[in-house]
């Protein structure tokens, strides 16, 4: 597969060692002077020195005959406009955006720039995770596949404690696939009783999100 | 007429001048607080005085752009020094909050007359200037300006 990389910074400098170990052909763009010549030790002919918003650049690149373009540079607008040029000029089916101020995502998403990763939600979300201010945790959001796990932990309150996973009514297209309890997760079975302190790991369609929540919470 | 210029450097802060002498409400947002300056050159009175607004803030926040009075907005300038916020926040003040008239100054002419065909108006001063200086050395070279 052959990768364009934007921006090399540690991000773009990694990925690109990384997809070139996996024996893809990259081309990583950095148009600072001095990061470039430093890059460039490390990854000869394969960086670019450029604007990789030039399109006179990504045309040296390659960009035609490119299968992904990935924009990892620390500028959010720079990144909307080299995936917004990839895929609507280029006809590149395949970018990746980074999205280095969360409060930017609106824009990418606007601008249909998706995927995106944000380093800081990711952050955001693990630490939600290991400490969870609301009892409702997104684990995995597919958006156009319309489908979530969640992660909903069991107050001493909830209406589901003592009561079997069998006894619950559950809305469609949801499902109870593991509990966490003390650290461990069990696959369920339809007599398995819910807890206090509970940790519910459910798979369902964004839509029985609210539905879902009321059934386990008070 | 409602005029928010995004950018209030030299291109930025004439127009300003400009808009709000034809009688227009003008507002600027800047991320630069000293920018405001520019505004009153020339200026009898300071800019509010004047009847313009100024508010400090980033273009790609949406928070800004909405002190700013993007909702009301019935023209959209979009002059910052950088191109790719250009062409970022004409496309929010277009497909976000619907403002009639959105126009982008963007320096590359390359992407200046790829956005231009996508639906954006754009101005490139740079192109204007490439022009200028190819008319002006084809007439000097016609007057018999050198083999």
């Amino acid at each position: 597969m052959y990768v364009i990389v934007a921006g090399a910074g540690k991000v773009g400098v990694n990925l690109t060692r990384e997809l070139l170990g996996q024996g893809h052909e990259v081309t990583l763009i950095e148009n600072r002077r001095q990061r470039y010549l430093g890059v460039e030790q490390l990854l000869e002919h394969n960086v670019l020195y450029g604007d990789a918003s030039e399109l006179w650049v990504l045309e040296r690149a390659g960009i035609e005959r490119a299968d992904m373009v990935i924009a990892v540079t620390g500028d959010d607008e720079d990144n909307i406009l080299i995936c917004q040029v990839a895929k609507e000029k280029y006809g590149i089916d395949r970018i990746i955006a980074r999205v280095n101020n969360p409060s930017n995502r609106a824009h990418f998403d606007l601008l249909g720039i998706k995927p995106v990763v944000s380093a800081t939600e990711l952050i955001l979300r693990l630490l939600e995770h290991e400490v969870p201010h609301h009892n409702l945790v997104h684990l995995l959001d597919l958006e156009e596949e319309e489908i979530e796990i969640i992660e909903i932990r069991l107050g001493p309150k909830s209406p589901v404690v003592g009561k079997t996973v069998g006894e619950l009514n559950t809305p469609d297209n949801t499902l109870v696939i593991a509990i966490i309890r003390d650290g461990r997760g069990v696959v369920p079975n339809a007599s398995t009783a819910f807890e206090a302190g509970d940790d519910i790991l459910a798979v369902l369609d964004p839509d029985r999100e609210e539905e879902l929540k009321s059934i386990f919470t008070a | 007429m409602y005029v928010l210029i995004v950018g209030c450097g030299r291109v930025g802060s004439n127009v300003a001048r400009s808009m709000l002498a034809d009688g227009h409400t003008v507002s600027c947002l800047d991320q630069d607080p000293e920018s405001h300056a520019r505004l009153e050159v020339g200026l009898d009175t300071s800019w509010e005085e004047a009847g313009g607004h100024f508010t400090v803030g980033t273009a790609l926040e949406t928070q800004a752009l909405e002190e700013a009075g993007i909702a009301q907005a019935d023209a959209f300038v979009a002059a910052t020094n950088g191109d790719n916020t250009n062409i970022v926040i004409s496309q929010i003040a277009q497909r976000r909050y619907k403002v009639d008239t959105v126009i982008a100054r963007i320096l590359d002419p390359l992407r200046a007359e790829w956005y231009r065909e996508q639906g954006l108006r754009t101005i490139c001063p740079t192109r204007v200037a490439i022009e200028m200086l190819e008319d002006k050395l084809r007439d000097a070279a016609a007057t018999g300006g050198g083999e």
